[in-house]
């Protein structure tokens, strides 16, 4: 602060310097606040949308992308072999296949590959994101890094035996 | 009249005194055509703002239309596809020039005291560059832009403990969408200005610490000339001849840096088989694609362009004239490049097994060369002066 010597209660002057400092740099970052959360997505965005899938439509082996607020969701029509062969198979990040599905016969996750967020190819077995090379089973278990975490399972509930809303 | 009116002006504003101090600025007269390319960098920065503005009046930042205002500009806008062509070829270019001129940098080691703090403020343009470039892509909203701009966003996610929230943010959605398109455009449109005052506080060190030279030796008062006409000139040659490689790709062969999905529109359902980003990213997506783990991937990358600004101190000889009196430098310098253009192979070529091993090595090599260069550099020097030097390198040591 300024010189100590030609000043009448130094202390004072420094103190004064130091909160208007403080006050100057605090009511900036508040004052920076609304500009920062206005790029936060809007309610708009925020908004739960939710999507109703009709199961009927999907023979077994088959599988459907539906959209669920703008990302895409993998719907899996299992068979029996693939539901046997999924309770059984260890993988990366070990989660029971029971533990991912509500009814076995139908896997619900969200498309979007865990490391960066391409959107992985339905492949023999499971998943593979030409992207970076990740590759997940038919319980969408990563089995093939680099992606380090399971595809995600959404909210989703059996509003009837062959209608289920996400979200 | 003009007389007065000039010093009417100059009693309040310096306006004689710059002219004079940029025309005057005194340059060592031994520099090659490797010095060309930072003044050449202006060049095209000034080309990408005026074909950007214009580009501007044309295009539409909304996801619905986004797609569809590009083919407007190339087919209904009076010479649209000019202008579009030579933003996109401009947009390689521009990283093509910027490379040569910091490939002449570490050459020449003139990154070293006393021009640390160019050679900082030249970091920090490059990484606007990478920003504005990359937000750029995004506006045609085609396949390519999409992805590449999903992928870019979600390297975030390894913020730690906020990963998720600043993803969101970025975005301003769950996904790319419209509030991310609208702000990149509106970024795209800002960048290119805060790049140009970081251009003039480049300048300023320039002027500052002066030109380095090919021999890296201080230089006599007779070996520095006036930066007009002598280097007005030479900068006007190379502009020259790089308008001549520059209309080649504009109008011969505008297409070839633009990845053909990209004229597919934006589908958030769908992942394109084989996604590469642009060519001036690629040696550093390799590096990304090496780190088998997300958070150590998106380090290392980081790294790979943030550890230029560390070479004043990596860097411990005081031989002048970077790579021209040191051979061990020189083969280390060369083994970079080479190892550069592997990297690029290795990020423009699908995953697999083999590339990635290949991947692997070069990124070690790569961090290897700025990791052993203080010592190689120390012992080389010990070497070379054992050895013997030019007299004008070994009086400049001591």
């Amino acid at each position: 602060m300024s010189g100590k010597d030609n000043v009448v209660n130094p202390e004072r002057r420094n103190f004064l310097g130091t909160v208007t400092t403080v006050a100057g740099v605090g009511g900036a970052a508040v004052a920076a606040w609304p500009f920062v959360n206005s790029m936060n997505p809007s309610g708009d965005v925020l908004s739960n949308a939710t999507t109703e899938v009709d199961l009927k439509n999907i023979p077994e082996g088959g599988m459907h992308t539906v959209a669920w607020q703008g990302k895409p969701v993998f719907i899996l029509h299992r068979n029996a072999e693939e539901i046997k062969k999924m309770q059984e198979l260890s993988t990366i990040e070990p989660v029971a296949d029971e533990k991912r599905v509500q009814d076995p016969k139908w896997l619900v996750v969200v498309g979007i590959c865990t490391h960066l967020g391409c959107v992985p190819n339905r492949a023999e077995n499971g998943w593979k994101c030409a992207c970076h090379g990740s590759q997940y089973d038919d319980s969408g278990r990563v089995t093939h890094g680099p992606a380090p975490h399971n595809l995600e399972v959404p909210p989703y509930k059996f509003v009837s035996a062959d209608k289920i809303v996400i979200g | 009249m003009f007389k007065r009116t000039l010093a009417w002006i100059d009693q309040r504003f310096p306006l004689t005194h710059f002219v004079k101090d940029t025309a005057e600025y005194g340059t060592p007269r031994n520099l090659s055509y490797w010095w060309n390319f930072g003044s050449l960098a202006g060049v095209v920065l000034v080309l990408q703002l005026v074909t950007g503005i214009f580009l501007a009046m044309h295009y539409k930042a909304d996801i619905a239309t986004a797609f569809d205002s590009i083919q407007h500009i190339m087919r209904d806008v009076n010479y649209g596809w000019l202008l579009r062509y030579m933003h996109s070829t401009g947009a390689s270019a521009f990283f093509a020039i910027i490379y040569i001129h910091m490939a002449r940098t570490l050459f020449y080691g003139s990154y070293r005291a006393p021009r640390e703090l160019l050679w900082w403020t030249g970091q920090g343009l490059l990484l606007l560059l990478m920003a504005t470039a990359f937000m750029g892509y995004l506006l045609p909203w085609g396949q390519m832009s999409y992805w590449g701009a999903a992928v870019i966003t979600n390297l975030f996610r390894a913020t730690p403990f906020f990963g998720e929230q600043v993803v969101h943010w970025l975005r301003g959605d769950f996904q790319v969408g419209d509030a991310t398109l609208t702000r990149f455009y509106a970024l795209h449109f800002l960048f290119p200005f805060i790049i140009v005052g970081a251009v003039l506080v480049h300048l300023i060190a320039l002027h500052t610490v002066k030109s380095s030279n090919p021999s890296g030796l201080e230089l006599k008062q007779k070996d520095i000339i006036p930066f007009h006409p002598y280097f007005t000139i030479k900068d006007l040659v190379g502009v020259g001849a790089y308008l001549m490689v520059f209309s080649v790709f504009v109008f011969f062969v505008p297409n070839t840096l633009i990845e053909a999905a990209n004229n597919i529109p934006a589908n958030p359902m769908q992942t394109p088989a084989h996604i590469v980003p642009e060519w001036y990213f690629l040696p550093f997506y390799a590096i990304l694609r090496s780190v088998p783990d997300l958070a150590g991937g998106v380090v290392a990358m980081g790294l790979s362009v943030l550890i230029f600004a560390a070479l004043p101190y990596l860097d411990r000889s005081r031989i002048s004239g970077g790579a021209v009196y040191r051979p061990v430098y020189r083969a280390m310098f060369f083994v970079f490049l080479v190892n550069m253009v592997v990297l690029g192979y290795v990020g423009a070529v699908p995953p697999t097994d083999r590339t990635i091993i290949i991947g692997q090595v070069a990124t070690l090599v790569y961090f290897g060369t700025f990791l052993f260069l203080p010592f190689v550099s120390k012992k080389e020097e010990a070497f070379l002066i054992k050895r013997g030097l030019p007299p004008a390198v070994m009086d400049s040591l001591k």
